[in-house]
């Protein structure tokens, strides 16, 4: 018991480890800067730290539950550990919260996902050396011409790598619906920093705008079923909780459970939780909140919804298209966000709320995964860039799990989505080295690097078998063999039980087909022949350890992730078994659409179903190899003579199946002319308007100003002049001289004297009358 | 052949003695003859008080003689007194300022 609780305690910390280093480097990455290399030692010791970690999470709950025991039956039944961190607030039976949800899928992940980072930060080391001084950027030429001289960014990348991976472990972690999306929304926008790391080239700061706007659209469908869930059910944690007032209560999974089993109810569920790894022996009274207002009909729509966000996030049919662009990045992001966050985070969301989707939205799964995987690996075909090739590879394997978790397939579709990240990143970084070497992603620019970079070339062989599913049929083989033989069995079924849905099958296999040949394809023309390009060539070289370490160590695992340990039952896939939840517990009926079934993934495991997948898969790949072969490793055929001959479908394809210039001409079109109206509104009418207004203002003004100054102004500048000239006229009077003064005091007497005589006769007649 | 002293007499004196004075101020620079103009003046006036008061002029009056007149001459000369010193001050300040007499030359004031 005291062993499993440390499990959370331990991922915490795993969790918290780059979240601290984001924080430091973001704190003192200019000082950084100035030490070299110290923000990457501290990104990278704290990813590792996080790995180690998670390693020994990993070994205390494999240690309590080993994988080769049928714990169902047992009494030791397994249930994920699932508690609240940090409670961001309370509404009644509402609880936000940070929380955890611990299963042999979280463990997984977090292994994988922290294992995956810290090469791709390693590898770092070597890719963005160029970053630890002055850089100088060919591909930014400024208005005189010279092109772009900047200050290295050295600190700032490992600072977003590290955000990016305390981002995917939060998300993957999560306990609930909001902090799932909370740290959904900060991959992406990480995924944004990074895409966008050269600012100043315009089409990586388009491509960054682009992935993000892209993920809002499936995001809106997203907060819609967030939303869904939590006005109908009053919650969003995923299994059972607590509130601090001590009341228990359900969660989503244990409603949506209830909605689609009506006749099973809830003692199973209920009974399990009884003794619950807290000191709690009895059973918690669990207040059942709702389900207020959750329907079947809701349940649908909800699952829709949260599939929306999914499809965005992992690039899926409608909205696949930022995922080419988002090459723009450097490569080790590329590497991060295709082999273990961002992408994966989609199909690692549907994986964990598998229990929610209906088997209505199973099916949709099923189909748009579909037409996804052949889609991009039909554009992969006729790619000439590098990056492109493997990102379209991606969308299509991503399909695959998509293909695979719709038709029941949880664990085919989650174990592929872990070998995946082994051959992809090993791929990514395979195609970094070789960028790094040629300076282009251009692959006519390349050919015959095996004899200059054979450590590159070796592994990315490696990472093509393993990605086109190559290995001795019934026997065993590279990781992608084991996984996608899975997905595959599980679309056999399908399509055995559902007849009319059977196009799913031949699809995927024939994009098993297509992935062995534009796998190869690359391969042939990047590292064999004769070089296309000498002053390339001639400048190519092997890239340096930090770079080629990673390559040879995710190449050993692109090799045996899907191999079980040799004298046990342990393998990936018995891990995954382990964690899995159970809606499908036998084939289910679809309601809405008749007569649909989803088989039971168990069924899938029959050896006469695995033989003949197996070999139809083997023919397949074989089969795209041998045309690779044809077409570009003994060029017996000239592939430029077979475009032109079906020139049409070549140029269908080299335009990505023109989504850009379905959605420019749907989307973007519409919303620049709705723009420029707007515009032409703003410009003709309100700007007139306005313009109008100031003019009639200023002439009033103007008119205003006359009356002051002529009106006003003029009277008291008159009053004041008549009083000045006035004083003036009166100044010639003060002479200072007072000898001028009695004059007039003297003449002023006199005239009163004389005035006074001549009207009043003053004081006359006493001086003549007395004499 | 000799009519008696009246109150004209007397006030043609002062007449004299005031037009003096007068003259002495509108033509005089110096400040002292100045002072010697308001003087002549001031005894103008004291004249006219004492004609004025003569008994002449107030047949019917009992007593006939009355000493008004000459009461307001004396006050008269006091204030004269007084005044010769504080004018006397001004007129030392005037010097040591200008170094000169000449009121002519004190014209600051003028406007």
């Amino acid at each position: 018991m005291s062993s499993l609780s440390l499990v959370p305690q331990l991922l915490l910390i795993a969790w918290m480890l780059p979240l601290a280093s984001f924080v430091f480097i973001f704190l003192t990455g200019s000082f950084l800067d100035r030490r070299g290399r110290a923000s990457g030692f501290i990104a990278t010791a704290a990813i590792a730290g996080s790995f180690l970690l998670s390693v020994v999470a990993a070994a205390l709950w494999f240690g309590y539950y080993p994988l080769d025991s049928n714990h169902q039956a047992s009494s030791h039944p397994i249930r994920p550990l699932s508690g609240d961190w940090y409670t961001l607030a309370e509404f009644g039976s509402i609880k936000l919260a940070l929380g955890y949800y611990i299963d042999a899928l979280t463990l997984a992940m977090y292994v994988m996902v922290s294992f995956i980072a810290t090469l791709i930060h390693i590898y770092s080391f070597g890719y963005m050396h160029e970053e630890l001084h002055e850089v100088n950027d060919p591909q930014v030429i400024l208005g005189d011409g010279t092109t772009l001289r900047r200050p290295g960014r050295f600190a700032r990348f490992f600072q977003y790598l590290s955000l990016f991976g305390f981002s995917m472990l939060g998300l993957v972690i999560a306990n609930n619906l909001l902090m799932t999306f909370v740290f959904w929304e900060l991959v992406g926008i990480c995924s944004y920093f990074l895409i966008g790391f050269y600012v100043e080239r315009s089409s990586a700061t388009s491509a960054g705008n682009k992935a993000f706007i892209v993920n809002r659209v499936g995001d809106f469908g997203m907060v819609l079923g967030l939303a869904a869930l939590l006005t109908s059910c009053g919650t969003l944690h995923f299994d059972h909780y607590q509130t601090t007032n001590g009341a228990h209560y359900a969660g989503l999974f244990f409603y949506a459970k209830a909605i689609q089993h009506p006749a099973s109810e809830l003692e199973p569920a209920e009974g399990s939780r009884s003794e619950d790894s807290q000191s709690n022996p009895e059973t918690p009274p669990v207040t059942l909140s709702g389900p207020k207002g959750l329907t079947y009909g809701l349940l649908v729509l909800a699952g829709l919804a949260l599939l929306c966000g999914c499809l965005g996030k992992s690039a899926q049919f409608p909205l696949h298209v930022w995922l080419p662009d988002a090459m723009e990045g450097p490569t080790p992001v590329s590497a991060l966000i295709h082999a273990a966050t961002m992408v994966a985070a989609g199909v690692y969301l549907v994986g964990r709320i598998y229990p929610l989707l209906t088997p209505e939205v199973l099916i949709v799964v099923a189909v748009i995964g579909t037409i996804t995987l052949f889609m991009a690996a039909t554009i992969a075909l006729t790619a000439t860039d590098i990056k492109k090739v493997l990102a379209y590879s991606t969308i299509s394997q991503l399909g695959y799990m998509m293909l695979g978790l719709g038709t029941g397939g949880w664990v085919a579709g989650l174990f592929h989505l872990f070998t995946h990240a082994f051959f992809k990143a090993l791929l990514f970084l395979g195609s970094g080295s070789v960028i790094h070497a040629c300076g282009t992603n251009e692959m006519p620019q390349m050919g015959g690097l095996l004899r200059k970079m054979p450590w590159t070339a070796i592994t990315m062989l490696i990472g093509c078998l393993a990605i086109a599913g190559a290995g001795i049929p019934l026997w065993a083989g590279f990781s992608g063999y084991h996984s996608k033989d899975a997905i595959l069995a599980q679309v056999y079924l399908f399509h055995t039980t559902n007849r009319f849905l059977g196009w799913i099958y031949y699809l995927a296999l024939v994009s098993a087909a297509l992935t062995a040949f534009y796998m190869f394809r690359l391969w042939f023309l990047t590292f064999i022949g004769q070089p296309r390009n000498e002053h390339i060539f001639g400048h190519a070289h092997e890239s340096p350890k930090s770079m080629t370490v990673p390559l040879v160590v995710l190449a050993f695992f692109a090799v045996v992730a899907g191999w079980s340990v040799p004298g046990t039952h342990w393998s990936l896939s018995a891990l995954l078994e382990q964690a899995r939840v159970t809606p499908l517990l036998e084939n289910s009926q679809v309601p809405l659409f008749g007569n649909v079934v989803i088989p039971h993934e168990h069924e899938s495991h029959e050896a006469q179903i695995h033989q003949l997948v197996s070999l139809e898969a083997f023919t397949a790949g074989i089969l795209g190899f041998a045309i690779a072969v044809v077409f570009y490793g003994a060029r017996w055929l000239d592939p430029a003579k077979v475009c032109q001959r079906f020139f049409g479908l070549y140029r269908f394809l080299l335009n990505k199946w023109y989504f850009d210039e379905l959605y420019s001409r749907l989307f973007v079109r519409p919303v620049t002319w709705v723009a420029s109206v707007a515009a032409w509104i703003d410009r003709a009418v309100i700007d007139w308007t306005v313009d109008h207004a100031a003019v009639a203002v200023r002439s009033l003004a103007h008119l205003d100003d006359w009356l002051d100054r002529i009106l006003v102004d003029g009277a008291v500048n008159r009053l004041a002049a008549a009083i000045y000239g006035m004083g003036e006229w009166f100044r010639q009077w003060q002479t200072g001289r007072i000898r001028n003064y009695i004059l007039w005091i003297v003449v002023g007497l006199v005239s009163l004297f004389i005035l006074g005589s001549i009207y009043f006769g003053l004081g006359m007649h006493l001086v003549v009358g007395a004499s | 052949m000799f009519s008696p002293i009246t109150p004209a007499h007397y006030l043609f004196v002062g007449i004299v003695l005031f037009v003096t004075g007068m003259i002495c101020l509108l033509t005089k620079r110096n400040i002292i003859a100045i002072l010697i103009g308001v003087e002549l003046i001031l005894n103008a006036a004291n004249i006219n008080f004492i004609a004025f008061s003569s008994p002449v002029l107030f047949p019917k009056r009992v007593p006939p003689l009355v000493l008004d007149g000459q009461i307001f001459v004396l006050f008269v000369m006091i204030l004269a007194a007084a005044e010769a010193a504080v004018a006397l001050a001004i007129a030392l300040h005037f010097y040591s300022r200008f170094g000169t007499v000449d009121v002519d030359q004190g014209d600051e004031l003028k406007g």
